[in-house]
C-alpha cells in the first residue's frame, strides 16, 4: 500500500499530558489531563488530512505538538524523514521554515502594533533569507497571491476585516515556502460567505504550491470540502481514520455516526426526514477518562466489553481505520464482507477483526 | 385573524459615531404569530442582533437613536418606562445569548442566579423558588440537579451553561423567547441538544421563538419562517420552504451556496460571495448588495429596491430582477431545487 516515501509527517504514539497541580501549600502534581493519548497517524505529501472532533478532544494540542509549540510527553514526530520530536530550539529552526501554522483567531494572531508588511516579512528576516529590498518585493507578491492589494502592506491589522486578516495570516505562513501548513480552525471565526472565500483560497494555494495541509476544524462540512482523508478524535484518541468520501458515506465508529447526524442540513425536507442521533451528556473529563472505550458512556451500542477493554484501531480495508468493538456499516463495505454472512455487526467478535495483513479484516 | 404577538414596524436604530450616523437597523418590519418560530439570518453587522436587542430594550448606548414601533401584544415597547419594561423582560420575553461563558455571573452559584430570576417575577418563597429551579435544571437535562445546583458556573461545561441559560429563560414561561446565536459557541452534538430543547419548549408551552443565526442549517431545522438581513435591512422574507426551494434574493443564493454541505456531492469550489459587507456609514447607493452582486443591472446602483411580494404568496424580496429572470439565472449549485 502506501510506501514510506510519500509520507511527509508521521506521528508515532504521540502523547501530551498536562499536569494538574493541587494541594494548598505544596502544589504537587496530583493528576494529568490526557490531552493527546497515543496518537499515531501519517500525512502524505500533497494531501489534506482533516482532523475533527469536539472542543476538548485534543485536536489543537495535537496541532501545537506537531509544530513543537509543546514538548511531547511521549512518542515521536517524523517530518520529511527526520525525527523532530527531540530537536533543540536551534536545530528546530530550519525545520520550522518548512512547517508553518495558520491560527484560528485572526484578531489575536497578528501583532496589532506592526504593519502588515512587517508581519508578513518578519519570517524572512528571522531566517535571514532575503535582503530588505527582496523582502519588500516578496511581501507584495504574497499579498496579491492571497487576494489583497500590495499597497495594504503599509496598513495595520485593525484596518482589516476578519477575512482579510486571515488572508494576512495565510500570507505570513506562505512567506517561507513551507511544505506543510497546520491550519487550526482557520475559518471558524469567519462569516459563512467569507469562510467560503478562505476555503477556496487554501485550495488554490495547495494546487499552485504543492502544499500539504493538516486541517483542523469542528465543521464537518468544511472539512469534507477540503480533505482527502479524515481523522476523528475523541478524548485524546483517534477513533476513526479514513479516506474522506468513505468516511462521510459509511462511518464505522458510532461517535462519527453521531457527529455526522448532528450536522444541520440546510434543506427543510431532508432535515425533517432524517433521524438525528442526539448524544446525551457531555464529553467526560480528560483527567479521568472512562475505562475501556472512552466513548462508551455516551454510546448507544455499548456493551460490557466496551467498559472493560480498549478497542484497538483496526484497518477495515482501503485505509479506513476505526477503534470500536461494535463497528458500523461493515455489511455494506467490501466484497469480502459481502460474501461473509454477518449475523449483525453487534455479534461480531471484536478480536477476530484484528487484521494480520493490509487487505482488510477477518478472513478466518 | 388574531393580532400577532410581536409586530415590528419600520424599526430604525442608528448610532451616532465620530464619522457620522451609522444606521445599524434601517427600516425593518416583520410580525411574529403565537407559537411561531422565526429565523433571522445574516452575517456579522447585518443588524439582526441589534433588532432583537431593541425588542428587549437592552440597547442602553446613549448614542443610539430609535425610530419606528415594536408592538408586543399591541403595546409599543419603545415607549414604555423602565419599570414597565422590567415587568415584561424576563417574564413575558426572555432571551438567550450567544456566549454561555460570559452570560452567567461567575461569582454567584448557578442555583442562586436562577432563583433570583424566579423571585423577581413571581411571588414565591425562597424554598419554592429553589424547588422550581431544580425542576427547571432537570427539565433542561442537567444530570443530578440536586448536586449541581450549588455549583459555580465555572464548574459547568459550555453546553451545560447554555442549558442553565435556557432554564433561566424558561423560568417564567415566556410568551416570546429570543435566542441570539444560542448554539454558535457550541459543538454540533451539544447544538443538537439545545435545539431539541427549544423545539420542546415550542411544542409544550406554545411559546413563540425568534432565533438569530448565521447557520442556514439550523434555520432549516427549526424555523417556520425566515428573514434574511443584509446591511441593516431585510432583503428577503418568506416561509421556510419557499425561501429554501425558491430563494429570490442573490444574497440568499450566496448564503446557501457558501455552505459546505454534507447532503450533496462534493463540488470543486464553494460559491462564495465576492467582496465583503459594506460599512454602515458609507453604504453603496441603490441596492446595498449591488457591489457584490454578479447579477446586477444598471438600475441597481441608482434605485433602492423596495421589499415587494412579487410572487403573491407572502414571500417578499428586495431585488430589481424579475422573478422569471432570477429562476433562470440563479446558480443551481447554490439553490436547492426541491426535495429529493
Amino acid at each position: 500500500m502506501t510506501g514510506e516515501g510519500d509520507v511527509l509527517l508521521r506521528l508515532d504514539h504521540v502523547r501530551k499530558y498536562f499536569p494538574v497541580k493541587g494541594g494548598a501549600l505544596m502544589q504537587r502534581e496530583k493528576s494529568h489531563v490526557h490531552a493527546v493519548d497515543d496518537v499515531s497517524l501519517q500525512v502524505r505529501r500533497g494531501e489534506t488530512l482533516g482532523l475533527v472532533g469536539e472542543s476538548g478532544c485534543g485536536k489543537s494540542t495535537l496541532a501545537a505538538c506537531v509544530v513543537r509549540l509543546f514538548e511531547l510527553s511521549g512518542g515521536s514526530i517524523t517530518f520529511d524523514g527526520r525525527d523532530i520530536s527531540r530537536l533543540s530550539r536551534r536545530a528546530l529552526r530550519p525545520v520550522r521554515r518548512e512547517l508553518q501554522m495558520v491560527f484560528q483567531d485572526p484578531f489575536a494572531s497578528l501583532n496589532p502594533r506592526k504593519r502588515v508588511g512587517r508581519i508578513i516579512g518578519d519570517p524572512l528576516r528571522i531566517h535571514r533569507l532575503a535582503s530588505e529590498k527582496q523582502i519588500d518585493a516578496q511581501v507584495r507578491e504574497l499579498l496579491s497571491r492571497v487576494g489583497l492589494s500590495p499597497e495594504h502592506m503599509h496598513r495595520y491589522p485593525y484596518e482589516f476585516s476578519g477575512g482579510q486578516r486571515q488572508r494576512i495570516g495565510v500570507a505570513r505562513a506562505l512567506a517561507l515556502r513551507p511544505k506543510l501548513i497546520v491550519a487550526d480552525e482557520p475559518v471558524s471565526a469567519l462569516d459563512v460567505s467569507i469562510q467560503a472565500q478562505i476555503v477556496n483560497l487554501l485550495a488554490e494555494l495547495q494546487q499552485e504550491l504543492a502544499l500539504t495541509y493538516l486541517f483542523i476544524a469542528h465543521d464537518l462540512g468544511v472539512v469534507r470540502h477540503v480533505s482527502d482523508r479524515i481523522a476523528v478524535m475523541y478524548l485524546g484518541k483517534i477513533v476513526e481514520l479514513s479516506p474522506a468520501e468513505d468516511f462521510y458515506a459509511q462511518p464505522i465508529h458510532p461517535y462519527s455516526e453521531a457527529l455526522l447526524s448532528a450536522v444541520p442540513i440546510p434543506d427543510p425536507d431532508r432535515s425533517e426526514r432524517r433521524q438525528q442521533i442526539v448524544l446525551e451528556g457531555d464529553v467526560p473529563s480528560p483527567i479521568t477518562p472512562p475505562s475501556g472505550c472512552r466513548f462508551h458512556p455516551r454510546c448507544r451500542y455499548a456493551t460490557d466489553i466496551c467498559a472493560r477493554q480498549e478497542p484497538p484501531l483496526v484497518d477495515y480495508a482501503n485505509g479506513h481505520l476505526a477503534a470500536c468493538h461494535h463497528p458500523l456499516n461493515l455489511d455494506r463495505r467490501s466484497p469480502v464482507d459481502a460474501t461473509a454472512p454477518l449475523r449483525s455487526p453487534m455479534d461480531r467478535p471484536a478480536a477476530a477483526l484484528i487484521p494480520t495483513n493490509e487487505e482488510g479484516p477477518n478472513e478466518q | 385573524m388574531s393580532e400577532p404577538l410581536l409586530e415590528v414596524t419600520d424599526l430604525r436604530v442608528s448610532f451616532r459615531t465620530e464619522e457620522g450616523l451609522a444606521p445599524a437597523v434601517d427600516g425593518v418590519s416583520f410580525t411574529l404569530d403565537r407559537g411561531e418560530v422565526l429565523g433571522i439570518v445574516g452575517e456579522s453587522g447585518s443588524g439582526k442582533s441589534v433588532t432583537m436587542l431593541s425588542v428587549m430594550r437592552l440597547i442602553v448606548d446613549p448614542n443610539a437613536v430609535f425610530g419606528g414601533k415594536i408592538l408586543f401584544k399591541g403595546r409599543n415597547l419603545l415607549e414604555m418606562s423602565r419599570g414597565q419594561i422590567q415587568r415584561i423582560r424576563g417574564a413575558k420575553i426572555a432571551m438567550i445569548f450567544q456566549d454561555p461563558m460570559t452570560s452567567l455571573n461567575p461569582v454567584y452559584r448557578v442555583g442562586w442566579q436562577i432563583t433570583e430570576q424566579i423571585q423577581a417575577h413571581a411571588e414565591l418563597t425562597k424554598r419554592q423558588a429553589r424547588e422550581r429551579a431544580l425542576e427547571l435544571l432537570a427539565g433542561v437535562g442537567i444530570p443530578n440537579p440536586r448536586a449541581r445546583i450549588d455549583d459555580y458556573p465555572h464548574q459547568f461545561s459550555g453546553g451545560m451553561r447554555q442549558r442553565v441559560m435556557v432554564a433561566m429563560a424558561l423560568s417564567c414561561s415566556p410568551e416570546l423567547l429570543i435566542a441570539d446565536e444560542p448554539t454558535t459557541a457550541l459543538d454540533v452534538t451539544i447544538q443538537a441538544q439545545i435545539l431539541k430543547l427549544i423545539k420542546e419548549l415550542r411544542s409544550e408551552s406554545g411559546s413563540s421563538v425568534v432565533l438569530i443565526t448565521h447557520d442556514m442549517g439550523v434555520v432549516a431545522d427549526i424555523a417556520d419562517r425566515v428573514v434574511v438581513m443584509y446591511a441593516g435591512r431585510i432583503v428577503e422574507q418568506g416561509d421556510k420552504r419557499d425561501l429554501f426551494y425558491d430563494p429570490q434574493h442573490p444574497y440568499t443564493w450566496g448564503l446557501l451556496g457558501s455552505i459546505a454541505r454534507l447532503d450533496r456531492p462534493k463540488g470543486e469550489r464553494l460559491a462564495s460571495i465576492p467582496g465583503m459587507p459594506p460599512s454602515l456609514i458609507n453604504r453603496p447607493p441603490g441596492c446595498h448588495f449591488q457591489p457584490r452582486c454578479v447579477h446586477r443591472v444598471e438600475r441597481c446602483s441608482v434605485e433602492d429596491p423596495a421589499l415587494t411580494d412579487k410572487l403573491g404568496n407572502g414571500h417578499v424580496d428586495a431585488c430589481h430582477l424579475d422573478a422569471s429572470v432570477k429562476r433562470r439565472d440563479r446558480v443551481l449549485g447554490s439553490a436547492p431545487t426541491g426535495s429529493s
